[in-house]
């Protein structure tokens, strides 16, 4: 059975030297980091949607993702594995250093759990050209996923999707609106 | 011109499922247009009321009224509004042009329809210079009962190229995409409509995102983004029958289609080899080169008119900026170098200038760049603009806007002195991408 319906051969995607942008240093204030934990808490992204047009060779592509077991620890709130989505700055794919910790329990259980895959969804706030912030998600997405390669997890456990500025997690505009968008989502 | 749609592309088509041109249970959502922006120095015209001879049954759209409102809308002409006309004249024959001298018109359209036996129409129009009386056009243009409004945009058309010596486009279309929330979640449409925003019809409907609308040189198809297998798919879809071929669904990134002048090649991003790269699909043969070939995000490209060289938007001097080069491959140079951010880049009909979205004070907004003179302008005052495209005669741009933080559409003319905003009345509208002049 393949555990990757939706884009099995993106497996193969893996790829070392794709570039860093320039970390736009920004400081996030206490009340986003409350509402980043609040979110990483209450769960991540919902299972895809059925598409109402179907494309040739490639129907019945959509399982619900959240049918099928997740690691231990996925709902303890005091596990590491419970969060399960890291935020970036602006125009930046540079994993800030309060989320290695995260990205490495995760990492560790993969490695150590074979049948363990992980789905890494990129994602940008509204700010910039749609095409291009399609292609920042999936260098957002590929810098987790090299992270993850190099904790042990191997190449064929960890799928990637970029959903550029497609799909925000919040509406409205404003910093505190764009930081919460700015993210990669791990989907078990 | 027609791409090659052999036996190989043959077995990739399929019937869309959502193909709704104006059928049941779509809402028929037209755009509506607002004009902003003065209109110092337009000129002064009439166009009277169309007076219809002959047959019974219901009177045809108001004619003189869709011409009256293309010419307003690029601004460079003042219709007079038609409570202050004389008493319409019953025949093309009949017109009095002192009537209008004394309202102050530079110009007239008069004309007439009638209906024949067979159902059809015969549109008659002149064009007068109330001045010296001299007719500028005179023209009997038949049409369906369904192709009125198209008849006229088409007198619309002459009339602006008679007057201004540039082709109109009010005979061109828009491409766009609306997105909606509602009890079963969002509902997002590819809708194809008139230049004026009315006739939209709904290409495809889909769950998830669509993005990146691009026409065919001969404006038969669209090429597009579609997220509804979760990953990112390029489809070509043609208009009128609503069969569609998916031509990209590499692993990554499938999107950024951009059509060559010829019709033949179709540009696009893929990051199957690990990083989004410009490759050069030949939709004849299917062979895909590889253009780019550098570690930072290359995407957005854009054709020549001439088909020679692709521009594209690159990150890998650190900031998004715009870099060309030839569309055979070789080095790219750059293009744009104020700011921190320049991308998706669309040229003009003529090749001498370019519209992309820049960054101005943390503000996105829509730049005209001169290419021989690199001085660039700003057309619009939003803070989220995006997604430019020129007019087929290249008199005016289109772009995604913000209001109300709504997503809308707005048109300028490329003086920037000009603009409208086409809305609908529930949801969003984005990516819009206007038609190639109709053939």
């Amino acid at each position: 059975m393949n555990p990757f319906p939706l884009s099995p051969v993106c497996l193969a995607n893996f790829h070392e030297g794709a570039r860093h942008t320039p970390e736009d240093d920004r400081v996030i204030g206490s009340l986003l980091l409350s509402l980043v934990l609040l979110l990483a808490l209450g769960g991540c992204a919902s299972p895809a949607k059925q598409a109402e047009v179907k494309a040739p060779g490639s129907a019945a592509t959509t399982t619900a993702l959240a049918d099928r077991p997740g690691p231990p620890g996925l709902n303890d709130p005091n596990s590491p594995l419970s969060k399960r989505v890291i935020y970036f700055d602006y125009d930046s794919s540079t994993i800030k250093p309060e989320y290695v910790e995260i990205l490495r329990a995760h990492a560790r259980y993969v490695a150590t759990t074979p049948k363990a895959k992980v789905m890494l969804e990129g994602h940008t706030d509204e700010r910039g050209t749609r095409e291009y912030n399609l292609a920042l998600a999936e260098d957002r997405a590929n810098a987790v996923r090299r992270f993850m390669r190099a904790e042990g997890a191997a190449a064929a456990q960890l799928g990637l999707l970029s959903f550029g500025e497609e799909k925000p997690t919040q509406p409205g505009q404003g910093e505190p609106v764009w930081a919460l968008n700015r993210r990669v989502e791990l989907v078990y | 011109m027609t791409v090659n749609t052999g036996s190989f592309l043959g077995r990739f088509l399929l019937p869309l499922l959502f193909l709704a041109l104006g059928a049941s249970g779509v809402p028929r959502a037209e755009l509506t247009i607002e004009i902003v922006g003065g209109q110092e120095g337009a000129q002064p015209i009439a166009v009277a009321p169309f007076a219809l001879e002959g047959g019974v049954g219901p009177a045809p759209d108001d004619l003189a009224q869709v011409i009256a409102a293309d010419l307003a809308r690029t601004g460079r002409f003042k219709p007079l509004p038609r409570q202050d006309m004389p008493p319409t004249p019953p025949t093309v024959e009949g017109v009095e042009l002192r009537d209008w001298r004394v309202l102050g018109m530079n110009n007239l359209v008069a004309g007439q329809i009638n209906r024949r036996p067979d159902g059809y129409y015969e549109v008659h129009f002149a064009l007068f210079d109330v001045y010296s009386g001299e007719q500028l056009a005179n023209m009997s243009l038949p049409s369906s009962a369904a192709d009125l409004r198209h008849t006229a945009h088409r007198i619309a058309d002459i009339v602006y190229e008679r007057l201004t010596g540039l082709p109109g486009a009010f005979t061109s279309r828009l491409a766009y995409v609306t997105s909606e929330w509602g009890v079963d979640g969002q509902r997002v449409t590819l809708r194809v409509a008139d230049a004026d925003g009315h006739n939209p019809q709904t290409i495809v409907a889909s769950k998830e995102p669509l993005l990146s609308p691009a026409w065919s040189p001969d404006g038969r198809r669209l090429a597009y983004v579609s997220f509804e297998n979760r990953q990112t798919a390029v489809f070509i879809q043609e208009l009128t029958t609503g069969r569609r071929e998916l031509v990209a669904s590499f692993p990554g990134i499938n999107s950024a289609p951009a059509w060559s002048p010829d019709g033949r090649q179709l540009a696009l991003t893929l990051s199957k080899d690990g990083n989004p790269e410009i490759y050069i699909l030949d939709l004849g043969t299917r062979a895909l080169r590889r253009l780019t070939d550098h570690p930072g995000i290359d995407t957005e490209p854009a054709w020549s008119p001439d088909g020679r060289e692709i521009f594209f938007t690159s990150g890998r001097g650190g900031d998004p900026q715009i870099y060309r080069m030839s569309a055979l491959g070789g080095e790219p140079t750059r293009v744009t170098f104020t700011g921190d951010y320049n991308g998706r880049p669309s040229l003009s009909p003529d090749g001498r200038s370019l519209v992309m979205v820049t960054r101005v004070n943390g503000q996105f907004r829509i730049a005209l760049m001169d290419l021989a003179t690199q001085s660039t302008r700003l057309l619009s005052r939003g803070g989220l603009d995006e997604s430019p495209s020129f007019a087929p005669n290249g008199s005016m741009v289109i772009y995604a806007t913000q209001s109300n933080g709504r997503g809308v559409l707005a048109v300028v003319s490329t003086d920037g002195k000009v603009g409208q905003r086409l809305s609908q009345d529930a949801g969003e509208v984005r990516e819009p991408a206007w038609s190639p002049p109709p053939r």
